[in-house]
């Protein structure tokens, strides 16, 4: 059975997932690592993929800081990489 | 009866859904049983501070609410801990179950390289799993002598479920090479990991990898405890019988309590919701099991205590706080976390101390930090619009 997608954008490219899958995981299978910069500017990605490190932050329809591994990719939604850290 | 879960689904880490497959058999009755109409349940979300007696602000997206409560259970579970060493900053540099998780929301793991890496049973499961979806194990390095680990093997004869379980993931791991008193030294790689150079004994070798999933063993989520003013002994909640904390209609069940894995959990779950509601013959009746399962809560602590060599992987350089990047060098000379908060902001940033805490702790002995609300970060918003009645807030606009 072949599982139902859903479209969005990561960076302003269309990307196109499996239902249910996380945003982190999302960007991750695309090959990028680098999520942010840390404070001091290096690239981090995420860590704990439970919500508690805060290393996965992305942009999410404009909402910065929003930890990827804790909200699932929805139809129309646009996901921005690259935040500096607050 | 209200359930809030900090995820966008129901089942935690151990019973997070899989993408594409089905639930865990396990899960299916519980959630079944949760349809009901006297139950509500609110996921992706976290309780922010608690701002007077029996009340709690959740937190969900950008709002926020005050919720009252009688009775309340706290299941907040356990973290990975994760330890410094040089190049766990980079990309694809994951806890061990955090790359799991990952594979089950969604990412592709067929045919990358991995590396797990740390202490326990949640290196096996996570390898088991990764390997189950294509990817190719290189080693798993576990920390711990391989005299402890065979201690606590020899100890599953008398645990037939952990043993079957063990025999289980000893077959699916067929050929992966286990390696004991081993960890990664460093990892290295240009934007995200390429190789992790690993110590056995004197030996040194690097192993090319997509992904290094490393952690080493758990913490409790013990914070919501904390900030309830629930006593504390030895970084766990103390409870009595029945689950109760030391704070009057407030329980305690899994991890929070002891390091136990899913089963003890379990049952400790259902005692506290049978004694919560006023069920305590119910709840006695699980005595037995729960004194069977928690034999196993020691061996598991003793088999998985980190080397003191441990100490020695991380550099001056190797920064530990990754909230506010602060390096082992910054930190090192303070005698006390506190002082080393107040002067090098170590601790103080966005995961207020959950991910550098029990590594100080290790390298230092540095007590965790105090608690103090709001225990997740939270908007202003959040903070504010709660608080202030509609009128006051359109008299000011």
């Amino acid at each position: 059975m072949r599982s139902e997608r859903v479209r969005l954008t990561l960076d302003g490219a269309p990307l196109v997932v499996p239902k249910g899958t996380s945003v982190a995981a999302a960007i991750l299978s695309t090959g990028i690592g680098r999520f942010r910069d840390s404070v001091g500017g290096e690239p981090r990605g995420p860590l704990c993929a439970m919500g508690t490190c805060f290393e996965c932050t992305v942009t999410v329809d404009g909402r910065p800081y929003v930890r990827s591994c804790l909200v699932e990719c929805v139809d129309g939604m646009e996901v921005a990489t690259h935040e500096r850290a607050p | 009866m209200l359930l809030l879960d900090r995820r966008p689904h129901l089942g935690g880490n151990v019973w997070h859904p899989v993408l594409g497959g089905s639930r865990v058999p396990e899960a299916i009755p519980l959630l079944r049983r949760l349809d009901r109409p006297n139950v509500r349940i609110v996921t992706g979300a976290e309780v922010l501070d608690l701002p007077r007696s029996s009340t709690m602000l959740v937190g969900t997206d950008t709002t926020a609410e005050e919720v009252g409560y009688g009775q309340l259970v706290l299941a907040t579970g356990a973290r990975e801990r994760v330890l410094p060493f040089p190049g766990w900053t980079l990309p694809n540099v994951t806890g061990a179950g955090a790359l799991q998780l990952l594979a089950k929301s969604g990412l592709p793991v067929q045919g990358r390289a991995i590396v797990v890496a740390g202490s326990g049973p949640l290196l096996l499961a996570a390898a088991a799993y990764l390997r189950a979806q294509g990817a190719e194990i290189r080693l798993i390095a576990e920390q711990a002598p391989r005299r402890r680990v065979w201690r606590l093997a020899a100890g599953l004869v008398r645990e037939r479920d952990r043993l079957r379980q063990a025999l289980d993931l000893r077959r699916q791991l067929g050929g992966v090479p286990y390696r004991t008193g081993c960890w990664p030294v460093r990892a290295e790689g240009d934007g995200r990991v390429e190789r992790v150079v690993l110590r056995q004994g004197r030996h040194e070798w690097a192993e090319v990898c997509d992904f290094l999933a490393c952690g080493f063993h758990l913490v409790p989520n013990t914070e919501l405890a904390e900030l309830l003013g629930c006593r504390m002994r030895a970084g766990f909640v103390t409870v009595d019988g029945y689950q109760g904390t030391s704070i009057p209609g407030t329980y305690a069940a899994g991890e929070p309590v002891g390091i136990g894995g899913l089963e003890l959990a379990r049952v400790e779950g259902a005692i506290a919701g049978f004694a919560s509601t006023d069920q305590r013959e119910r709840a006695a009746d699980r005595f037995a099991e729960r004194r069977r399962l928690s034999r196993f809560r020691g061996a598991l602590d003793r088999a998985f205590q980190l080397s003191p060599q441990l100490r020695a992987v991380a550099t001056p350089e190797t920064i530990v706080c990754r909230c506010e990047d602060v390096r082992v060098g910054t930190v090192a000379p303070f005698r006390t976390g506190r002082e080393a908060r107040l002067q090098t902001r170590c601790g103080m940033g966005r995961c207020q101390g959950r991910v550098c805490g029990p590594a100080t702790e290790f390298l230092w002995g540095w007590n965790p930090r105090g608690i103090r609300p709001p225990i997740v970060p939270a908007t202003v918003e959040q903070l504010t619009r709660r608080a202030v009645p509609d009128a006051v807030s359109g008299a000011r606009s």
